[in-house]
């Protein structure tokens, strides 16, 4: 007996969301570094930290920050991939730790689309599809402004042709 | 005077006698800082009691005033309520959606014949504010308002019966007060406090909440009445007692003091929480649970938002074989401790007992064929199935086990923790100075995290039985989940890279009920597929694929 097993949805998201992705988590990480600058500066020659601790610290920090930034959004970019039929709502999401989610079309309740600022400088949106559960929003993001609009439309227009209660 | 019941559009106001219970309350609620105060008499002088007593004052008008603003209607499609000072805020309620109604009476509530009315309906939990609360109307009209929400008779028009007998202080069960108009629901009792049941009581640790507000309202009398604990004969002799012991014995009298005042304090609460305890169902189709000596609760349940039940079994609570049973469905707060949340449907009782009451409680899967036998490999196998029409109940149902993989995974994660905690606590010890007995303690406990470990996986489990996704989890507090694949809205599939790497993965069934998902952890993601395709018939078929390649 063959097992099946579950395919990739079919469309990629933008290739700019690697750019977005980039941008997003060293602005994270920035703020961590300076963070420690400030630590550093406020610390002085005071003698309760060494200087080494301090460095070690910033090193630590630095090359994670660069591994965490060249890395995940290539790896993020190759799994993040998302499927809309007439029936069903299919995302992947994920590096590290990867996510399917399934929603039947019949049970969306809400199709949302979003642009944070950083989203509108890569010229970028996501689509929220929330079910009655509340564990269970799909969210596809880093999609290019007119799939979006496309999706959302598209969604709302099949969600609207079957009407019911959705719980 | 018009019935309340009636559909008129006129605003009503709560009961009366809330003005009575509101400065009750209040200074209820304040009574450590007032005896703090008697204790504290004059002698410290200063302004910090009249603060006190100005601020409980306040509180009372604040109360009071609640009284004033809130109002309250029923027209044919909404409930509404309306309240506040400032800002005026009316909260509408289709009637359609009214999934759940409890009815809460404290004691004082009881004195003067109230009940507090919460409709649930099938928001999201999450927020609050879909939740509609009165406090308090009169018991009777608190019965007729929950039967009129729920049992939706068809527009019945009612010539209000004046007078309706009004039971005062008496536990708002269904039948007191009958509504004028519906024929008195036909009930049948599923289940019963039993005296017996109350050995059950020490194995809740529910006196262990009740350990920590004593402890808190004793902290604050002698904070707030200056009271030097040190100077008080009793407890000077006591210590003095207590120190002249070794620290073995020390420990020991610790802990046996503990555990006699905790299971005695368990014990109570378990009786006065559910004592009276009655779950019946009627034919209009909700279920019904009262319970409570002093404090009466009333929850109505529709069961046909009823999606499944879960059996939980606290590791305490398991050793003596029982078990407690809860409803998974739409517009309850999932349970939370032993007393709060709605959704209970059977008290720490006997494990046979609460899974009798779950068959009766579970909706018959309506003609369903027991959903795809999963491995119509051995006939073994298809001769359980073939009998399943009357054995495969979602709650007695043999689970299928997850594998060597997911064993593995138990350990690496009992033991990835524990050698985490122990590394911290050897390098503060090492460089902070923590003293030594810590990690020695951590280190001798390794062989608890491998005995809870092997018990973590022995309660993983799953199976699709009758139209129902049964999961198994937990070891300190073991869960098993039968929720309807009616209910089911769709699946996440998580896999982190190390489940990606043992071909494992985490399938949570996504619904509107109770927890709003339930996981299927740490399962063989064939299997999961196979679980998810059969459970949502149709949902994941174009996505599937044979597997020609390993991803």
């Amino acid at each position: 007996m063959d097992t099946p097993t579950l395919r990739s949805p079919q469309h990629r998201v933008s290739r700019t969301a690697v750019w977005y992705w980039t941008a997003r988590a060293a602005l994270g990480w920035l703020v961590l570094l300076a963070a420690q600058v400030v630590w550093l500066v406020a610390d002085g020659d005071g003698d309760k930290w060494p200087a080494t601790t301090h460095v070690t610290v910033l090193v630590v920090t630095a090359v994670a920050a660069v591994a965490h930034v060249t890395v995940m959004p290539q790896w993020r970019y190759r799994v993040h991939r998302w499927e809309a039929t007439s029936a069903a709502v299919f995302t992947q999401s994920g590096w590290f730790k990867q996510e399917w989610r399934i929603a039947p079309v019949s049970r969306i309740q809400t199709v949302d689309s979003e642009r944070g600022p950083l989203e509108q400088i890569f010229r970028l949106a996501n689509v929220t599809v929330t079910t009655a559960s509340a564990a269970g929003p799909i969210k596809v993001s880093g999609l290019d402004r007119d799939t979006a609009q496309r999706l959302v439309a598209e969604l709302t227009a099949t969600a609207q042709a079957t009407a019911g209660d959705a719980t | 005077m018009i019935d309340v019941i009636e559909t008129t559009l006129a605003w009503r106001r709560l009961s009366p006698r809330m003005l009575v219970i509101h400065p009750f309350q209040e200074v209820v609620r304040a009574a450590p800082a007032l005896l703090g105060l008697l204790v504290a008499g004059t002698s410290s002088g200063g302004q910090g009691q009249w603060w006190s007593i100005g601020g409980v004052g306040l509180m009372v008008v604040l109360g009071m005033l609640r009284w004033f603003t809130t109002t309250y209607r029923i027209t044919p499609e909404h409930v509404q309520v309306r309240r506040g000072l400032l800002t005026r805020k009316v909260v509408t309620v289709p009637r359609d959606r009214v999934r759940t109604v409890d009815v809460t009476s404290h004691v004082l509530h009881r004195v003067l014949g109230l009940a507090r009315v919460e409709v649930g309906t099938g928001t999201s939990e999450r927020r609050r504010e879909g939740r509609l609360k009165l406090d308090a109307l009169t018991a009777a009209e608190a019965a007729r308002l929950r039967v009129e929400l729920l049992h939706r008779s068809p527009a019945a028009p009612v010539t209000p019966s004046e007078g309706a007998p009004v039971a005062e202080g008496a536990p708002v069960a269904a039948p007191v007060a009958p509504p004028a108009g519906s024929t008195p629901a036909a009930e049948t009792e599923l289940a019963r406090m039993r005296p017996a049941w109350v050995r059950f009581g020490p194995f809740t640790m529910s006196g262990l909440v009740t350990v920590g507000v004593i402890a808190g309202f004793a902290s604050r009398l002698v904070s707030e009445g200056n009271v030097d604990l040190g100077r008080v004969g009793p407890v000077q002799e006591t210590w003095r007692w207590f120190s002249a012991m070794s620290l073995l014995l020390e420990i020991a009298t610790v802990v046996l003091v503990l555990a006699v005042f905790v299971s005695v304090a368990s014990t109570l609460g378990y009786v006065l929480a559910f004592g009276n305890f009655r779950l019946t169902r009627h034919t209009e189709g909700t279920l019904h649970v009262t319970r409570g000596l002093l404090t009466t609760r009333a929850t109505t349940i529709e069961e046909r938002r009823l999606r499944g039940v879960e059996v939980s079994e606290p590791l305490l609570l398991r050793a003596v074989r029982g078990a407690r049973l809860s409803a998974v469905t739409t517009g309850l707060r999932t349970a939370q401790g032993s007393q709060r949340g709605g959704s209970m449907l059977l008290p720490p009782a006997p494990r046979a007992d609460a899974v009798s009451v779950a068959r009766l409680v579970l909706p018959r899967a309506a003609g369903t064929p027991s959903a795809a036998p999963a491995t119509p490999a051995s006939p073994a196998t298809s001769a359980s199935v073939a009998s399943s029409a009357v054995e495969a109940s979602p709650v007695t149902a043999d689970l299928t086990a997850h594998g060597p993989a997911a064993l593995r995974r138990r350990f690496t994660r009992a033991y990835g923790v524990h050698a985490l905690v122990l590394a911290v606590l050897l390098a503060l010890w090492w460089w902070a100075g923590l003293p030594s007995w810590t990690w020695l303690t951590a280190a001798a406990l390794l062989p608890l995290t491998a005995l809870l470990a092997a018990d973590r996986y022995r309660s993983l489990g799953h199976a699709l039985t009758s139209g129902y996704l049964v999961t198994r989890w937990g070891s300190l507090s073991r869960r098993r989940v039968a929720l309807e694949c009616d209910g089911v809205i769709g699946w996440n599939i998580e896999r982190s890279f190390f489940q990606r790497r043992a071909r494992l993965a985490t399938l949570t069934a996504t619904t509107a009920a109770g927890k709003q998902g339930y996981q299927v952890p740490d399962v063989d993601l064939a299997e999961a597929l196979r679980l998810a395709a059969a459970g949502t018939p149709g949902l994941l078929d174009p996505f599937l694929v044979k597997a020609q390649h390993v991803s």
